[in-house]
């Protein structure tokens, strides 16, 4: 089915009150930057829809990338016709029978903005019902959950069918909630919280901590992949890449083996939240479940969040593995987490770490490490890359195997 | 030359055997490998992986490499009984399976499975009834054939799909050996179907190399133990050469795959059209949508298969007796005796088989050479 226009219904943001303009501004934007590269589209962000003109575009190519923009409940693509009725009853038709089941119920729903028009709701409702019955057997009008809605509106400059009512990411525009930043490692969980952070309407600073020689470049592109992966929704995504050998080499060197992890995250989180302020970041995501390992109890988070006061934000704080191992399946980015890479958070993992580290212990012990020196020295080192959509770090020989391929 | 015998294999395609010699020469890690060469190779490895499932609206992990179509038939069928021991041990298949199939069958109705063949009509084709028929609550697989390598039959997968809608717990495997490039992608691909069996030579692709789809989250045991390559599935340093000249085949094949059908259709219509006129002639496969446009098969009365197999030789044209694994030990079809063509008319059955580099002009030389060698035939069989 050729369609004229994608009909973009807003989600949440529809009850905000007076930002409500700002949401749909957002939204706009964040349309039109998912869509940059469809030639010759024309969107229009108005105060109760959102129209994406395909002016010949496919449509299923725009449908699957309406699909992860968040702030969208649903949307509809439609067929625009002029005010001619034999056209109208002819595509009425043909939308139906390309949804046809055996068994299968609908009903007309038309809604009238010109007056003029030759017909008024009912008579088109008549009309257009009993074109459909007489020439697709078996089909059944049903007024209440039909399975097919045909939606009719006439408006005054032109006739507008649509049949399907295509669900959308939900949650609020990317950028209506902010900034942030997100500590991103490259395992399943950071990814998974990053979107859903995003699907409130947040936007992320991705904040990756790299410790060459004890990980490698792969590990390093892994974590700008997953970015590049999850920018899908945001647009672009700023990737800070911080040094971290030094910090672990000396916690090693100096610290109890009990506390080396607490104390290493209470560093990571340190580091992250002088980015965070630095940059006018409000907050710090973090992909850490409740009890999923060692530095996730409570008493571990109790410890290491010791170091801020800065709103700390798990999302996926009560999920299972099971859960989150299941969006990221939905949002791409198994895969490539599961690519067995040493992170800087598997390397120099002592045997036993504490579970139920001592707030006051880990505080003396961090005493024996320069703390502020060290920090110092990891942010004058921080490297920052803007991430698009689609950009490929994992396998720079693509360009080299496409020839082969 | 005309090669009419695409089914039993096809010519590589130069630009498939130039990226194989390519891969070979100057990628040539061992992908597992943790150095720069292993990690190239690696990559080559998953880039092929991702543009066949790209190909085919899969995933990149459901795709899982095979050394050809008779691996990935074994590996289905048995993997699955394995893994599914303890739910079951029925397995339901079709009476014109590919032997990769019905031996496999075979081979676990002697350890104890219990296999049911569904019965075909005259035209090759199992009926939904017996397909609802023959399930139990004990049977664990249903494996169909996409199109059938002997007589071009396409099956009613998209009919069985809606059947095991209902019983979700069974595996449902298609061997798509001879159904790829034929536009039927959705008959095959369908919403309900867990595996595929793919061979990568039937398509332009070299020897030796062959995938299966394996939908996300059904499990099946792997039959090849060892280093661990596929996800632990399918042990054995992958054939990467072969994989990603495989990958690029399959690219070349899919690409305007339309027009390349309705050209194998069109010269399988002309060729239909002219032999059908003849008395001796009973053709099995039919010109309509329920056979695949490239197989055509049928039986001249009382001639042999390979008398006119060899006839046709003689005169530069190369056909075959039904298929080829069967054509070398004098069997009749086991297609067409399953259809209940008797043993006198299949063993006289030869099987045409196009691809798009055939042409019409081929068509025509070949309808010419069958009105002469029809008249040394008329006297063979009367």
């Amino acid at each position: 089915m050729q369609y004229s226009e994608i009909m973009v219904r807003y989600g949440e943001l529809s009850t905000k009150g007076k930002n409500r303009k700002d949401f749909i501004r957002q939204l706009g934007r964040n349309v039109r930057h998912s869509l940059h590269d469809f030639e010759g589209l024309d969107i229009r962000a108005q105060y109760d829809r959102l129209h994406v003109a395909l002016n010949g575009n496919d449509s299923t190519a725009v449908i699957e990338r309406l699909k992860g923009v968040f702030g969208i409940e649903n949307f509809s693509p439609v067929i625009k016709l002029e005010k001619d009725f034999e056209a109208v009853k002819e595509t009425a038709l043909q939308m139906i029978q390309a949804q046809y089941e055996p068994g299968v119920t609908f009903k007309i729903n038309t809604r009238r903005q010109d007056h003029q028009f030759e017909y008024d709701t009912n008579q088109i409702n008549d009309k257009l019902g009993g074109h459909i019955l007489r020439n697709v057997p078996g089909i059944k009008v049903k007024m209440k959950n039909p399975d097919i809605t045909l939606r009719v509106e006439v408006r005054l400059n032109g006739i507008f069918l649509s049949s399907e009512t295509i669900p959308g990411a939900g949650g609020l525009p990317v950028g209506t909630g902010g900034k942030a930043t997100m500590m991103l490692s490259g395992g399943i969980d950071s990814p998974v919280a990053a979107y859903l952070g995003m699907k409130r309407g947040v936007k992320l600073d991705m904040v990756h901590f790299f410790s060459p020689p004890y990980t490698s470049e792969q590990a390093l592109a892994k974590a700008k992949e997953l970015t590049s992966k999850v920018a899908g929704y945001a647009g672009s995504i700023n990737f800070i890449q911080v040094p971290f050998t030094k910090v672990q080499e000396t916690i090693k060197e100096k610290v109890p083996e009990g506390y080396l992890m607490t104390i290493q995250r209470r560093m990571m989180l340190r580091i992250a939240a002088a980015i965070t302020l630095a940059r006018g970041d409000k907050g710090v995501f973090t992909g850490e479940s409740l009890g999923q390992v060692a530095s996730q109890t409570l008493e571990s988070m109790m410890a290491i969040n010791d170091v801020t006061n800065l709103p700390v934000l798990r999302p996926l704080v009560s999920m299972d593995k099971t859960e989150i191992i299941k969006i990221a399946e939905k949002i791409d980015t198994y895969d490539l987490s599961i690519l067995p890479f040493e992170d800087c958070c598997t390397i120099f993992t002592p045997p036993a770490p504490k579970t139920r580290p001592d707030l006051e212990k880990t505080r003396n012990f961090e005493k024996l490490i320069d703390v502020d020196g060290l920090m110092q020295e990891a942010l004058d080192g921080i490297e920052v890359t803007v991430i698009h959509p689609g950009e490929n770090f994992m396998n720079q020989s693509e360009d080299v195997f496409a020839e082969l391929l | 030359m005309i090669y009419f015998d695409n089914s039993a294999t096809t010519k590589a395609d130069p630009e498939v055997v130039s990226t194989y010699d390519k891969v070979s020469e100057k990628i040539w890690g061992n992908p597992s490998s943790l150095h720069q060469f292993g990690e190239e190779a690696f990559n080559l490895l998953e880039q092929s992986r991702k543009q066949i499932a790209d190909l085919l609206g899969a995933s990149q992990s459901e795709i899982l490499f095979t050394s050809g179509g008779t691996e990935g038939d074994n590996w289905v069928v048995k993997g699955t009984a394995i893994e599914k021991r303890q739910f079951g041990n029925h397995l339901i298949t079709t009476a014109v399976e590919h032997p990769a199939i019905h031996n496999s069958m075979e081979q676990l109705k002697q350890l104890g499975f219990e296999v049911t063949y569904l019965p075909v009509d005259e035209h090759g084709r199992i009926s939904i009834d017996d397909l609802k028929a023959a399930i139990r609550p004990t049977t664990i697989l249903v494996s169909i054939m996409a199109v059938n390598n002997e007589i071009g039959t396409i099956q009613p997968l998209k009919e069985a799909a809606e059947v095991l809608k209902d019983y979700p717990k069974i595996h449902f495997h298609i061997d798509a050996v001879q159904g790829i490039g034929k536009a039927i992608q959705d008959l095959i691909m369908n919403d309900r179907v867990d595996f595929v069996s793919f061979s990568g030579h039937k398509f332009h692709a070299p020897r030796g190399i062959g995938f299966i789809y394996a939908r996300r989250g059904r499990k099946i045991a792997p039959l090849l133990t060892g280093g661990g390559q596929e996800r632990n599935l399918r042990s054995g340093t992958e054939n990467l050469p072969a994989i990603a000249a495989m990958a690029k085949a399959l690219r070349l094949l899919l690409t305007d795959e339309k027009q390349k059908v309705a050209k194998e259709a069109e010269i399988k219509q002309r060729i239909f059209d002219h032999v059908k006129k003849f008395p001796l002639v009973t053709t099995f496969s039919e010109d309509n949508d329920g056979f695949a446009p490239h197989i055509l098969c049928f039986a001249i009365q009382g001639v042999r298969g390979e008398t006119i197999v060899h006839a046709f030789e003689e005169q530069g044209i190369y056909i075959s007796t039904t298929s080829a694994c069967s054509s070398k030990k004098h069997l009749a079809s086991s297609t067409l005796t399953a259809m209940h063509i008797p043993e006198k008319l299949s063993t006289s059955a030869i099987r045409i088989s196009l691809d798009d580099h055939n042409t019409l002009a081929e068509a025509d030389e070949f309808n010419k050479v069958f009105d002469q060698l029809y008249d040394k035939f008329k006297i063979l069989s009367a």
